[in-house]
């Protein structure tokens, strides 16, 4: 059996597995470091930077970065809690997303991360960008709610392999594409999958919403991360 | 020579507004005009959202009454979602009614204690240092607190139905998203004094022996204000009973013939219409039958006992018949008493909470129904101000394409420039000065339709009130500032 790799994460020692990121060596120590474009069993790629910590002073987006012996991790810190905090508000600035009518409101990551972070209002001007809903059979795709976290062009796929969603376009005209030809033969658990995958309220399943009671929603009784706190 | 009188804003209601009254070169009063000086825009922007959203969505219209858009949004789409009224399961019913009585309990609780009651208590031409709020607190301690709890209890209705107390997501088409749990019907029935049913239905009762008695002593007032004879509009049940979540469209004029004689709401397009005026935000409607001239009218709880035959809870029944004999059976079209009308209707959603709570339905599992989807759908609902009307089309892909909303206050624009210009002839016309005992009188007479000028919640408290004086010319003669 490999040996434990040794690092330290806020001053606290923990002990991981060979071959896991920054990310799940974190969690598999009780310690929660933010995600958004990351997914469990998608293959990370390190697009939204939430997860950045600082090793041994340098930025290191710790969903992608492997985790190395006696690497020192700097993750809830005031720093790194500050360009966090950055990144959330530029998100909330970049599009548009108003909570009180999002039926992914109480079950929404961003939502949640922005209540963690304490953040009011962005430190950035509202950009308010011109952006459509595009309509699907079964599905709708809300642009202005989307971060391009690109969770659904790595988990939504049709029965033969053959991806649905992808990305079009470049810097902040980046935009999810659809296929309309595959995304109709989306199946019902398909688009409630591609649904329940997107970390905002940008995939919509038609015909339904808002069916769980405020009270009842994913973080209403506890804040994102607390699953992972704690917990060894 | 002729002057200007502005006063803006209108305090102690929910929103913006302003009045301007022009006086000729005699002083007499030539024009007087209720503007709404906000604009919204929600019928615009809720286009092309999901159908689904529209219920939460709407609601962010009020901070006052949301529940009134969120079930008028929701009895809307219910149809779009193929289930017409009368299809939703029992329990979806019954705890939509449990929300909009709790609705109906908070708003006309929070209106007559804290946003009426002082001008009631103190008289128009009381310091206003006294006359609010917290001067009712401090001369009427007991009346204050139960002012504040019974909004409190409607406000907890509302939270156990909706998910909050203030823009919940309960009602989605074709039904709601939670019944109550035993223990929390149980904490309405069984909590210690004040806090259940029982007491609230007394205190309701109390609230219109205040009422009454405060008649007894200013009668002349109390019925003369303001008044004016109008036609009359609400829904009512099918069988004539006052009904405030469901029914059909009844319409009287000011001696109680019928105009519309309990027709089906989804056709409102056929007996109502809306005409702008250059000078205000708000639309006027008015009843085609009877053309713009003569076809406004007003809605609301003195609108409501007016076009209702009765009311189906004991203890409001009894009060209802004092009120109507009042009046020898006829409309009663005394501005002011739309207190005495809001109060009974008070007591009545605290009588119809208490059976809701009782019914085992509240309590059950079956809360969604799905039918055959329809492009078009119509929601009316009784809001605490008024009719409520909310219409919409969707497109292929389940988005809005149009919506027309016609609010409470709205129906009501013309009756406001009524009681605008009824105080104005008798209060500033002629008049050396303008006191603010002048100014205030203006505003009881709209006060009285507890109007919510952005369907927006507002902050209590002491506002600005600016009056300008202008010449014939449009000069600024003097301005005050309290």
């Amino acid at each position: 059996m490999p040996e434990k790799l040794k690092f330290s994460i806020d001053g606290r020692e923990g002990l991981a597995d060979q071959g896991m990121t920054i990310y799940e060596a974190a969690k598999a120590n009780g310690v929660y470091i933010p995600v958004l474009c990351h997914y469990e069993g998608l293959k990370p790629v390190g697009s939204c930077r939430i997860c950045s910590v600082l090793v041994n002073g340098r930025w290191m987006a710790s969903c992608t970065q492997p985790l190395s012996e006696g690497m020192v991790i700097e993750n809830n810190t005031p720093q790194v809690i500050e360009y966090r905090r950055a990144i959330i508000e530029m998100l909330f600035s970049e599009g548009n997303h108003f909570c009180p009518a999002c039926e992914k409101s109480g079950n929404c990551e961003l939502q949640a991360l922005a209540y963690r972070y304490s953040i009011m209002v962005p430190r950035f001007p509202y950009q308010f960008p011109q952006r459509q809903i595009e309509a699907y059979p079964g599905f709708l795709l809300e642009h202005n709610r989307c971060v391009q976290c690109q969770r659904c062009v790595r988990a939504i796929q049709t029965e033969d392999g053959r991806k649905i969603f992808a990305m079009k376009n470049r810097s902040k005209d980046v935009r999810v594409n659809v296929d309309p030809k595959l995304a109709a033969k989306l199946s019902p658990d398909q688009i409630q999958k591609a649904m329940d995958i997107c970390p905002v309220g940008a995939i919509l399943k038609k015909e339904v919403g808002f069916i769980r009671p405020i009270g009842q929603r994913k973080y209403d009784r506890q804040p994102i991360g607390s699953e992972i706190e704690g917990k060894k | 020579m002729a002057r200007k009188i502005t006063i803006e804003p209108v305090t102690r209601v929910e929103g913006h507004g302003k009045v301007t009254i022009h006086l000729d070169d005699e002083g007499r009063v030539s024009q007087a005009r209720f503007h709404v000086v906000e604009f919204r825009g929600f019928e615009r922007f809720v286009q092309g959202r999901p159908y689904w959203e529209i219920p939460v969505l709407v609601q962010r219209l009020c901070g006052i009454c949301p529940v009134s858009h969120h079930l008028a949004g929701a009895k809307a789409m219910d149809i779009i979602a193929g289930v017409p009224p009368g299809k939703l399961t029992p329990t979806a019913e019954k705890i939509r009614r449990l929300m909009h009585y709790g609705q109906m309990l908070q708003s006309h609780a929070l209106h007559f204690f804290h946003l009426a009651s002082p001008d009631l208590l103190f008289g128009f031409d009381a310091d206003p240092a006294v006359r609010n709020i917290i001067g009712v607190a401090k001369f009427h301690r007991e009346l204050a607190v139960h002012g504040v709890i019974l909004r409190k209890f409607g406000q907890e209705i509302i939270k156990a139905t909706a998910g909050k107390r203030i823009h919940g997501t309960g009602a989605i088409p074709g039904g709601v998203n939670k019944s109550l749990t035993p223990e929390e019907r149980d904490y309405f029935l069984k909590s210690p004094a004040p806090y259940n049913i029982d007491t609230i239905i007394d205190w309701a009762q109390e609230a219109i022996e205040v009422f009454k008695k405060l008649h007894q002593e200013n009668k002349d007032v109390l019925d003369s204000f303001a008044a004016f004879p109008s036609n009359h509009l609400s829904l009512v049940r099918k069988d004539g009973a006052l009904d405030f979540y469901h029914g059909v469209l009844r319409a009287v004029d000011a001696e109680g013939r019928k105009i519309l004689n309990d027709v089906d709401y989804q056709d409102y397009l056929k007996y109502i219409g809306e005409e702008v005026r250059p000078w205000s935000y708000m639309k006027f409607p008015y009843l085609k039958k009877l053309g713009k001239e003569k076809g406004w009218y007003r809605v609301g709880p003195i609108a409501r006992l007016n076009t209702c035959d009765y009311i189906p809870s004991p203890r409001a029944q009894r009060e209802f018949e004092i009120y109507k004999a009042y009046t020898g059976g006829k409309p009663n079209n005394m501005t002011l008493h739309s207190h005495w009308a809001r109060l009974i209707e008070l007591l009545h959603a605290a009588e119809i909470i208490k059976d809701l709570l009782n019914d085992q339905d509240i309590t059950g599992s079956k809360l969604v129904k799905k039918g055959k989807k329809q492009l078009e759908g119509v929601g009316l609902i009784e809001a605490p101000r008024g009719t409520l009307f909310h219409h919409y089309r969707i497109n292929k892909d389940d988005q809005v394409a149009m919506a027309n909303l016609i609010v409470s206050t709205t129906n009501n624009n013309e009756a406001y420039n009524q009681a605008v210009r009824w105080v104005a002839d008798k209060y500033i016309s002629e008049k050396p000065e303008i006191t603010e005992g002048m100014l205030n009188r203006v505003e009881v007479a709209i006060r009285a339709y507890d109007p919510c000028l952005s369907c927006a919640t507002h902050a209590l408290g002491q506002m600005p009130l600016e009056v300008d004086l202008y010449d014939a010319r449009g000069q600024l003669l003097d301005s005050k500032r309290k």
